[in-house]
């Protein structure tokens, strides 16, 4: 492997040196580079489904194999935006519905937290006082906000929203004191001289110079609201792809449970990667993608 | 015609209960368009004097005065070329110099007029050709030539220089050197620096303040260099006068004002 890896990289050298001036777009180094990272998945995924296929296949396995999933579950995959109004809907409408909470949810948390991480980051009296309290409340468990924002708003969308942004605020508060903490004492000296005032000073400095450590908070905080909607969603019904699961498990539809899973899966690493790309894209690379 | 005045200057730091003076009776008085160094060992409190006059520090004891004004926060009007340069990475060359030029002329100059100011002052260091890149993307050299434009750019009645060359390499900072001076000598700005070089401190200073040793260190004296402008490094190596100005401020480095620890290592 490493020996014909090896002589394909020397042939593409070769390749480049004689045309010289600008290489084709698509190199047979690009092609490796690409089929590299694409295939080892690709291997796993068949040996797991291969696996699963085996150890399932028996008729008295409580989980169905690959195969019945995709034949019991058709309809819901190859049928995603049907409409039959209330709550008889393809997946994608779930999946949309839920993804509207979070973005509201996460968007609260986002503005609020980058506030109250501010506020914790530059005043030693706001650590003081916020920091003790803030270290208590972010061990609370997502769902054990949800009867008591029930109580509160008694509506369900509003509960939901509520516990995504109260899962997700807590990175994002703590990310951004980290980061407001380790604006260097130069960039604060710069706009001393340039006598930047507190409102430049955020905007220009603040900012900025924390957007590394903001948006990692920001990653951690849309993975933990996307790991909540799901359970918040499973107990207040409605519309939502929590809702969907718990659905079907109450009419056993056990397959479409499975294809829910990997619609939630493949939906938390798009947002995950959504988020990072965005961060890397205004942190101009400085913040890991 | 004093321009600039530290009168009994002295600053002392208190941490944990103690209490530890590190700069005493400094006085100093500068004229207008002057060029001093403040050359000293590391550790003496070179650039605690320096902060002091650039308002980021405030003296214990004693104060400054310029053009008979007290200083006593940050301003423009004492710019300053930081050590380690300052920049800041996510903007561009152009758009540090922006920030500065924005801020300070705000009102004053027009936004076409800003525009041309912030690339005078980048011609002037010879950084045009690299305008539109970012800090990681150019040299140290390179980024001191921005830290120095933006300074300028403020127009300050007084550029302050902490060891602007002391992260650079010989040649770099020789050839910065060359550009500080034929800068100076067209703009006429009054330039503190501060530097632990004594070739750079004798080339470039129209006096040298040499510091005593910390703790409670203050000035031991100070040297005037006698050489007509404009200095060229090549012609000075044999000139009387420079190994001469040379030779004192070694002599007070060295024999007179040793610095213990290096004595001890």
């Amino acid at each position: 492997m490493a020996s014909s890896s090896a002589l394909a990289l020397g042939t593409a050298g070769r390749d480049t040196a004689s045309v010289k001036s600008r290489g084709p777009i698509i190199t047979m180094k690009g092609i490796k580079g690409v089929a590299a990272r694409v295939i080892p998945p690709l291997v796993v995924l068949a040996v797991f489904m291969l696996l699963w296929e085996m150890l399932c296949s028996s008729p008295t396995a409580g989980l169905p194999p690959p195969s019945r999933v995709v034949t019991e579950a058709w309809d819901v995959i190859a049928h995603p935006f049907y409409d039959n109004g209330g709550t008889d809907k393809g997946l994608f409408w779930h999946l949309a519905a839920s993804l509207q909470r979070v973005a509201l949810g996460f968007s609260l948390a986002v503005i609020a937290g980058v506030m109250l991480g501010t506020l914790v980051g530059q005043s030693e009296w706001a650590m003081r006082g916020l920091d003790p309290i803030f270290q208590v409340l972010r061990t609370i468990p997502p769902l054990a906000w949800l009867p008591l924002s029930l109580a509160a708003f008694r509506d369900g969308q509003p509960s939901a929203i509520f516990v995504i942004f109260i899962t997700s605020i807590w990175p994002i508060i703590i990310n951004t004191a980290v980061g407001i903490r380790n604006i260097p004492q130069d960039y604060r000296n710069v706009s001393a001289v340039i006598r930047l005032n507190p409102i430049e000073f955020f905007w220009k400095i603040m900012l900025p110079s924390a957007a590394p450590y903001i948006f990692t908070g920001l990653r951690i905080g849309v993975g933990l609201s996307w790991l909540a909607i799901v359970a918040a969603e499973m107990l207040i019904g409605g519309v939502g792809i929590g809702f969907f699961i718990w659905d079907a498990w109450n009419s056993s539809h056990i397959s479409e449970i499975i294809v829910a899973l990997v619609y939630v899966g493949l939906i938390g690493f798009v947002l995950d990667r959504l988020v990072a790309g965005v961060g890397s894209l205004v942190t101009r690379g400085t913040s890991a993608a | 015609m004093a321009h600039l005045t530290l009168s009994q200057v002295g600053i002392s730091f208190t941490r944990g209960g103690k209490t530890s003076e590190v700069l005493r009776e400094v006085d100093l008085t500068i004229a207008k368009g002057e060029f001093v160094s403040i050359i000293g060992h590391s550790g003496c409190g070179k650039s605690t004097v320096l902060n002091i006059v650039a308002g980021l520090l405030k003296a214990s004891t004693g104060g400054v005065l310029l053009d008979g004004k007290e200083v006593n926060a940050p301003g423009p009007d004492r710019a300053v070329v930081f050590q380690n340069h300052s920049l800041l990475p996510w903007l561009t060359v152009r758009e540090n110099v922006a920030l500065a030029v924005d801020k300070v002329f705000r009102g004053r100059k027009s936004r076409a007029e800003r525009t041309e100011w912030i690339e005078h002052n980048l011609a002037l260091v010879n950084m045009m050709h690299a305008a539109d890149k970012r800090p990681p993307e150019i040299s140290g050299g390179m980024k001191q030539r921005v830290g120095i434009a933006r300074a300028l750019a403020m127009e300050p009645k007084v550029l302050l220089m902490d060891e602007p060359f002391g992260a650079l390499d010989a040649l770099t900072r020789a050839h910065l050197q060359d550009s500080i001076m034929e800068i100076q000598m067209r703009l006429k700005n009054t330039v503190i620096m501060i530097t632990h070089d004594v070739d750079e401190a004798v080339l470039l200073s129209d006096r040298i303040v040499m510091m005593t040793n910390g703790p409670s260190a203050t000035i031991g004296e100070i040297l005037t260099v006698p050489l007509k402008r404009p200095r060229r490094r090549l012609d000075l190596v044999e000139d009387a006068t420079y190994v001469h100005a040379r030779a004192a401020v070694l002599e007070f480095l060295y024999a007179r004002h040793a610095q213990p620890a290096v004595l001890a290592a």
